[in-house]
């Protein structure tokens, strides 16, 4: 404690010379030394060790060979032959059982199956909104389509729930193996879709069955995970009781750990199916069919028209599915007058399936593409000078100089920036494997493109933050306007990611712009949501006896409920950044650039693909970078006011 | 095997160490440790340390403790539901900590039967189903077990509950239901761990009492644990009281509270009305020259208070007769001073 601040007036009362000046002066006296150091770094090495990009970097190569060689002994290795070419052939084989089944059901049979599902899962409601979903699909004229998704979304879940569903069980039960997966499952679920599409095309090649296989790998991690939480919380006493009576493991597993864990798992259900829709989207880049290849192409041509039928399409399909899951998770065994109804329904659509051929009929059909396009165009031209002005403000004023900093920075700069924010923020070991993460960029020949994912990370991730915290905090603080945003929040949240480019494409053209705007949006409910529980789970006691000691409701805002929710709020970081990192990487598809970018070209064109491969990495590590940072500083406590015994300095300042 | 000499339950030098390496601490000088130097060395918890007690069959027997004393790890250990680290354990017979997986569970399911202190009842299933668990767990066919189920049902005054849920009941229904589960396998043991602490007094009186009457009726032989010192008294012939995993001091309720082991059974028994629990035994002493012996004779396990009216009856001492011998005498004097908890003056406390 050396600064003592100049003064000349008559001293004022210890206790506040003390506490108050100089504790804060020290607490800001080395960050601010750092920040000065940094930007005299900065303008001294700008533009020396920028590790620029290049096309043909050696790692790329490396990779691309590693192709050919997989591609060339495809037949030969016992790897291959025993192993991968046979996971190949089943998935493939249920995938294409399950698109048989549905192509001879035809859309009335698969319609009237749906309903009959419905029905049973959730009765007239359910059964009435699969229906309406189906004649979507016919009216949209994406009926084959569809189908195709949902083939490739059923053979995924169900091998993905075959797998994942006894794993959770066991890993619920033993602790060993449940410390084996976490790791893994840790990084799986931060992991981007597009970052698992490149090794797929490695080892199953292309088309549906590297599909099925990409997306069970996907959606296994929830499947996996929220079975091993229900059985571990189900109630230890019910279990106890259970082997006092001699129960055996299996007995015991049948009767208590599985009903009771019954609705839990139907939820890990759920977020299987979710997932594994939007993955199976994204899985049109490796030449999966179905609703994806219309939105890819669409997106490439940033053709809102030909895309939206499929993305619409896609919505729909979303809720039904989540509508029968989810009622599903609720009802209890159905009566016999249920399946009676589930029976007839699905009977009347094969019967009309033979009455109508397989297809949708054609006449019913709506052929949107050109209305939609010419509303498009519409709308660009007339809200031209907002969106330009959004678009341009915010490229201007954010995008471009971070990124101008972040790639003109040499990469010691920003990697000991980087380590100095995680250390201060995560603690050590989270920095140091931050730090390390975003380092491995380097060797991989993408330093530069990292850097450019993170400029849009960054902003997308503040953006997202500020709007969502605020819609968290307002709907905390008011009932109604909860009420009126949880549907929202719930349709935003059922939705699969690609369909968040839709709307920004159209508004906003192919830009960076329009991949932050899509991450933003992409982020944000899950951000909104978990602001708002943490602030709602604040104990009410707390905030009655700041109430009863006079504090305004700011008061009670600022100093009672957002400290409490500390926890929730910065979990909501976490999420808000691996969502817009996972998002702000499709956006490659639209003019994100970066590494996005570079892992779409990877699966456009053969040559490229060593750099998608290397891409898709990158975008795994630096996911891991800011997972860590931000989880780090969640899971440390808030930081003390003050680290020195106040008392202490204020005795020595006097003598 | 260890001679089991009749008892039902057998325990000798047995220990539960949680913690890590725990099995090495019972054979090794670390077993000497008090309890806070043992965790500071080790990080191990002596929930049970070197307990030796045998039950007589159709014995209701006590386990009394403060929280966190070890008394439901020895229950549980007792049927391994906690694998202890060191001792034997003999139940009917049979040596438990050698039993393989499949003689445990024959031994759960047809001959010690458990009841806990948070019901443990299976909140999917209706009532019925919950008491026909065990059986149901034992293989035994639908139509006999409900039939069991039912005949446990009224026993224990639930009828007209069968299809409820669990959580529609009340704590004292739902603890009716632990115990009829319990019953239903016709155990020759039956546990209790803390069964009624989590019941408000007036029903845990109902219990109670209803424990008694099965105890009276079926005769089960009872390990009951509780750190209700009434509750204790009230049901227990013989009572075991534990501190920090050991047991400090094993006898019938008279002897606790006439003779505590050290000051911890002290102040355990110290609120305990003396005239209630006591019999003349503890109070007569030696007629003083010159008593008059012909006053009326009482015998020497008369509790205290069934004394009064006697003694009110007469001015003389009363004779305390013991096997048809007189042993002592005790006057309106001692009486109310052993009442008021007062030194008394006789020398049956010595
Ligand atoms: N699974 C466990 N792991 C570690 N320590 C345990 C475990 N179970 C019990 N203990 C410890 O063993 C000691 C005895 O616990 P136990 O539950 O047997 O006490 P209790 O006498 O039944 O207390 P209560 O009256 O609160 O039920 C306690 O110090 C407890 O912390
Ligand atoms: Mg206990």
């Amino acid at each position: 404690m050396t600064a003592s601040p100049v003064r000349t007036a008559p001293a004022p009362p210890v206790l506040s010379e003390s506490t108050g000046v100089p504790a804060v002066r020290d607490r800001w006296r080395t960050p601010a030394a750092a920040v000065v150091a940094t930007v005299a770094a900065y303008l001294l090495f700008r533009g020396s060790a920028t590790l620029p990009h290049d096309d043909e970097a050696a790692p790329f190569r490396l990779l691309g060979d590693l192709r050919e060689w997989v591609d060339a002994n495809r037949n030969a290795s016992p790897v291959f032959l025993f192993l991968v070419n046979y996971v190949r052939l089943f998935a493939g084989a249920v995938n294409d059982g399950l698109a048989l089944l549905l192509r001879e059901l035809g859309w009335a049979g698969t319609a009237g199956l749906a309903t009959g599902i419905g029905w049973l899962a959730g009765g007239p409601r359910t059964a009435a909104t699969a229906l309406a979903g189906f004649c979507a699909f016919g009216v949209l004229g994406v009926w084959p389509q569809s189908a195709d998704t949902l083939a490739l979304v059923l053979a995924s879940v169900l091998l993905s729930l075959l797998l994942g569903l006894p794993l959770g069980v066991w890993a619920g039960r033993s602790v060993r193996l449940r410390r084996l997966l976490d790791p893994v499952l840790d990084v799986m679920q931060i992991m981007p879709t597009f970052a698992y599409l490149a090794p797929m095309v490695l080892f199953f090649q292309i088309g549906p069955a590297a599909a099925v296989v990409a997306t069970t790998i996907y959606a296994i991690a929830p499947a996996i995970r929220i079975t091993a939480l229900a059985v571990e919380r189900v109630s230890p006493s019910a279990v106890e009781a259970s082997a006092s009576l001699g129960a055996t493991r299996w007995q015991t597993l049948r009767t208590v750990h599985l009903p009771l864990a019954r609705p839990t798992i139907a939820l890990a259900v759920g977020q299987t199916v979710m997932m594994a829709l939007s993955m199976v989207v994204i899985a049109a880049l490796i030449a999966a069919p179905g609703l994806g290849a219309g939105i890819v192409t669409g997106l490439s041509r940033a053709d809102v028209g030909l895309m939206l039928p499929s993305g619409v399409a896609l919505v729909v399909m979303a809720v039904v599915l989540d509508r029968i899951v989810t009622a599903s998770a609720r009802s209890a065994v159905p009566a016999r007058s249920t399946l009676v109804g589930a029976a007839a329904l699905t009977l009347c659509g094969v019967a009309a399936s033979g009455l109508l051929g397989n297809g949708f009929p054609p006449g019913w059909t709506l052929h949107l593409a050109g209305p939609v396009n010419e509303a498009v165009t519409w709308a660009k031209f007339s809200w031209y000078g907002v969106t330009d002005a959004v678009r341009n403000l915010t490229t201007e004023a954010l995008l471009n100089p971070l990124q101008e900093v972040l790639t003109g920075s040499p990469w010691w700069l920003v990697a000991g920036v980087a380590l100095a924010v995680a250390w201060r923020g995560a603690g050590p070991r989270n920095a140091v494997v931050a730090v390390c993460c975003l380092l491995a960029t380097a060797p991989l020949g993408l330093w530069q493109h990292t850097m450019e994912t993170l400029t849009t990370v960054l902003v997308g991730t503040a953006l997202a933050l500020a709007a969502g915290f605020t819609l968290g905090v307002a709907s905390a603080l008011s009932p109604r306007f909860s009420a009126a945003l949880r549907p929202l929040l719930d349709a935003a949240q059922t939705m699969p990611s690609f369909v968040y480019l839709l709307p920004a494409l159209a508004l906003f053209g192919a830009s960076r712009f329009t991949a932050v705007l899509a991450g933003v949006v992409y982020a944000l409910p899950p951000v909104a949501r978990l602001v708002q529980d943490g602030i709602g789970a604040v104990s009410p006691s707390a905030v009655e006896a700041a109430r009863s000691c006079g504090s305004t409701e700011w008061q009670v805002l600022w100093k009672v409920r957002l400290p409490l929710a500390r926890g929730a709020i910065l979990l909501a970081a976490n999420q808000g950044v691996v969502m817009t990192l996972a998002m702000v990487v499709v956006g490659g598809l639209v003019g994100g650039g970066g590494l996005g970018y570079d892992v779409v070209s990877g699966f456009a064109q053969r040559a490229d693909f060593g750099m998608g491969l290397a891409a898709g990495v990158a975008t795994v590590l630096v996911g891991i970078a800011l997972d860590r940072i931000t989880r780090g500083a969640a899971g440390r406590p808030a930081r003390k006011v003050s680290r020195r015994f106040p008392g202490k300095t204020g005795k020595k300042r006097i003598a | 095997m260890v001679p089991s000499g009749g008892a039902a339950i057998e325990v000798r030098g047995l220990w539960k160490i949680f913690g890590p390496g725990a099995d090495r601490v019972p054979h090794s000088s670390l077993a000497r440790l008090p309890p806070a130097l043992l965790r500071e060395r080790t990080g191990c918890v002596a929930a049970v340390r070197d307990v030796t007690l045998s039950v007589r069959p159709g014995e209701v027997f006590v386990v009394m403790g403060l929280s966190g004393s070890g008394k439901s790890t020895l229950v549980r250990c007792l049927t391994r539901l906690v694998e202890p680290s060191a001792g034997e354990i003999t139940i009917a017979g049979q040596d438990v900590r050698a039993a393989t997986p499949a003689q445990l569970r024959q031994l759960r399911r047809h001959r010690v039967s458990m009841v806990f202190q948070h019901f443990g009842l299976l909140p999917h299933r209706g009532v019925l189903d919950n008491i026909a668990y065990g059986l149901e767990i034992q293989g035994v066919p639908r139509a006999r077990r409900r039939r069991r189920a039912e005949e446990l049902l009224s026993l224990v005054g639930l009828d007209g509950f069968a299809d409820a849920r669990p959580d529609t009941l009340s704590g004292g229904m739902r603890q009716r239901v632990g115990l009829a589960r319990a019953l239903a396998c016709e155990p020759e043991v039956l546990l209790f761990d803390e069964p009624f602490s989590a019941l408000d007094p007036l029903i845990r009186r109902d219990m109670q009492a209803e424990v008694t009457r099965l105890h009276r009726e079926v005769g089960t032989t009872m390990v009951f644990v509780t750190h209700d010192l009434s509750e204790a008294l009230r049901l227990g012939e013989r009572i075991a009281i534990m501190r920090d995993g050991g047991i400090v001091q094993l006898g019938t309720p008279e002897e606790l509270v006439g003779t505590p082991a050290d000051g911890h059974v002290a102040a355990f028994v110290r609120d305990v009305p003396r005239g209630e629990v006591l019999s003349l035994r503890w109070i007569c002493r030696r007629p003083r020259d010159g008593e008059r012996l012909d006053g009326p004779a009482l015998a020497s396990g008369t509790v205290i208070r069934d004394a009064v009216p006697t003694a009110m009856g007469t001015a003389l001492p009363i004779v305390v007769v013991e096997n048809g011998r007189a042993v002592g005498v005790v006057d309106r004097l001692d009486l109310l001073s052993a009442m008021s908890g007062l030194p008394t003056t006789g020398a049956g406390r010595a």
